[in-house]
């Protein structure tokens, strides 16, 4: 009984990180960055939440999911632009720097202290002995609607087929006929438009923010992304789903609980020694 | 002769004048002219500018990004803290035990840096940040979880302070050895070769060059002096908290190398010991809500001169109004004319 309990709320925490693993393994394919300002899209959804939260919950969910969006394109144009091009070195430091601005601007705009907000009390479903919050289903129910969504998009529309062209060969793409910087710029829409949704869920589950409570969630799920293969869009939603599964398994035996977060990145370190591309990622040989 | 001196004297302007601080420190601490409050500045400047050298090493030279080196120097300051807390009864609190700590610190350190550096050898530049990322979490959280007996656990790790105040001192030799020793490294055959492979790792491979070892020994290095910085911490403070080694720390410290200039020694020590002195000056000036400002100004200079120096649109800029780009336009006059 506790095993399935465990094994739902991991899914379900799984299907939050595999969302924003999304949003980075997307960007990484298309733009060949690593987005560290990823995790603080997560945040500044999360603050959009509750300034809209006095409306009504569904517009305040659309409401940070639209500004989320607008926010990774400004990002993209103001900092990511016109680096493109330049050493990836580069761009990672200017991510981090993108990082700090945003953490810096939401503590100037609502104090460093924790906010404490309830988007919806959706009680508890009792099955017999099992116990789930309904928030355990619904977050579940809407991660794994978003990645089917995702995935015919990505396999059948024709901005999605361009996404996968771009990240398979950008001059080629072009010469195709494609505008690779709007793609890029889509790509960087939809990928803060998740992360804002994943806020959503986060919230539900633990309803404390403060300005930096998007880095945590952030790294763990750029973590999934790199075990699944980053890059590889089925390889985020995996590595999302075994990195909610572990930590949920984890914190579930009291031994071992308060070395989760150890546990995750230690798996992390010697998936990539055994297997460099991650899970599901292709191994690209570099050539002179 | 004259001209061997001068190049000496000027490719060791940053030692020479270490050097020269270290003594006028030494002399104004024996004269006990200097206030405390300066003096945990000048521990701190030190510090910094060991940790930032270190990782200069590692960023500007190897040209790898580390996102953990924070997580070293936790390694270094709890089992170096950890020595000199143990020792301090049978050997007193004197250069000895600073010595066996320094050492015990930085070995510990540097086998954590051949840990790290071993993944390094298969992974390229973003896979080897995220380890190192990794890397720095998982020693913090490995620190913050032991007993009380042991390291603290959450409370912290209680370590003796430095019995003498002049131990600024000891930081800036310390920061002259650092320095030192990485100058002399980069400066080598064994330094060209590290640059080589920043440079382009396939033409360093092709020309003979063993792109493993060399990369060990730039982390291990790195991470030596990195525990070392985090001794020297561990003896600034009472208490060393396994939450001052954050992510954001590793951080700061690349924001101070980026600052510096990546590639650029004398850049970074500059950029150390402006960084920190802002930072406490700020820290002074802007109270309460305004703290957040310095954040902010940090991330904005940090963006804005990561871009104008890679941007490719900016290049034809950066030529024009370089001090590089000057000399360079005066050489071709003076050869012309």
């Amino acid at each position: 009984m506790e095993f399935l309990i465990t094994l739902v709320n991991g899914l379900s925490l799984g299907g939050i990180y595999a969302m924003i693993a999304l949003g980075y393994t997307m960007v990484y394919g298309i733009a060949k960055m690593l987005n560290f300002a990823h995790g603080d899209i997560i945040m500044v959804g999360g603050y959009t939440v509750l300034l809209f939260l006095s409306v009504n919950p569904i517009v305040a969910i659309i409401a940070s999911m639209i500004f989320c969006m607008l926010v990774g394109i400004v990002v993209e144009k103001f900092a990511y632009k016109p680096l493109r091009g330049a050493s990836p070195l580069a761009v990672l430091i200017t991510a981090i720097g993108v990082s700090f601005l945003l953490q810096s601007i939401s503590q100037m705009i609502f104090g460093s202290a924790p906010k404490f907000i309830v988007i919806a009390d959706l009680g508890i479903l009792k099955i017999g002995e099992l116990a789930i919050g309904y928030s355990t289903i619904i977050t579940l129910a809407c991660s794994v609607i978003v990645m089917i969504a995702l995935s015919v998009f990505v396999k059948f529309s024709k901005t999605g087929r361009a996404m996968v062209a771009v990240s398979e060969d950008k001059g080629a793409a072009q010469l195709m006929g494609i505008n690779v910087n709007s793609i890029i710029t889509i790509t960087f829409a939809i990928g803060s438009a998740l992360a804002a949704l994943a806020s959503v869920f986060f919230l539900l589950k633990a309803p404390t923010m403060t300005p930096s409570f998007g880095s945590l969630p952030g790294i763990k799920a750029f973590t999934a992304a790199v075990i699944g293969g980053i890059g590889s869009i089925p390889g985020a939603m995996l590595g999302g789903l075994l990195l909610g599964i572990i930590e949920c398994f984890a914190q579930a035996v009291p031994a071992i609980s308060p070395y989760t977060d150890a546990i995750e990145f230690s798996i992390l370190i010697v998936l990539l020694l055994v297997k460099p591309s991650g899970l599901l990622g292709k191994m690209r040989r570099e050539k002179v | 002769m004259k001209k061997i001196l001068n190049s000496n004297i000027k490719n060791y302007a940053a030692l020479i004048l270490l050097a020269v601080l270290t003594v006028v420190f030494a002399v104004l601490s024996l004269c006990g002219a200097l206030k405390t409050s300066t003096a945990y500045l000048l521990e701190e400047i030190a510090i910094k500018i060991i940790l930032a050298l270190s990782l200069s090493l590692v960023v500007g030279f190897l040209g790898e990004l580390s996102l953990g080196h924070a997580g070293f120097m936790c390694v270094g300051a709890y089992l170096g803290g950890k020595t000199a807390a143990l020792l301090v009864n049978p050997l007193g609190n004197g250069l000895l035990t600073l010595a066996v700590a320094l050492v015990v610190g930085g070995i510990c350190a540097g086998l954590c840096g051949f840990l790290i550096g071993l993944p390094a050898l298969r992974l390229r530049g973003d896979y080897l940040a995220i380890t190192t990322l990794a890397f720095g979490e998982i020693v913090r959280t490995l620190f913050q979880n032991t007993s009380e007996q042991s390291f603290g656990g959450p409370i912290g790790l209680a370590t003796p302070r430095f019995e003498k105040s002049f131990f600024y001192v000891i930081c800036f030799a310390m920061a002259a050895i650092t320095l030192f020793v990485i100058q002399n490294l980069i400066r080598s055959k064994h330094g060209r070769a590290i640059k080589a492979i920043r440079d382009n790792e396939i033409a360093a491979k092709a020309t003979g060059i063993n792109v493993t070892r060399y990369k060990l020994i730039g982390f291990v290095l790195s991470a030596v002096f990195a525990g070392i910085a985090g001794v020297l911490y561990s003896y600034t403070k009472f208490n060393v908290s396994s939450q001052t080694f954050d992510y954001n720390y590793s951080i700061e410290i690349l924001v101070i190398v980026v600052l510096g200039g990546m590639g650029s020694i004398n850049g970074s020590i500059i950029s150390a010991v402006l960084i920190t002195f802002l930072n406490r000056e700020l820290a002074n000036v802007l109270t309460g809500n305004l703290a957040v400002l310095k954040d902010l100004i940090y991330a904005l200079i940090l963006i804005a001169i990561v871009i104008y120096t890679n941007a490719p649109a900016l290049k034809n800029f950066r030529e024009k109004y370089s001090i590089e780009g000057f000399k360079k336009r005066r050489k071709e006059k003076e050869q012309n004319g």
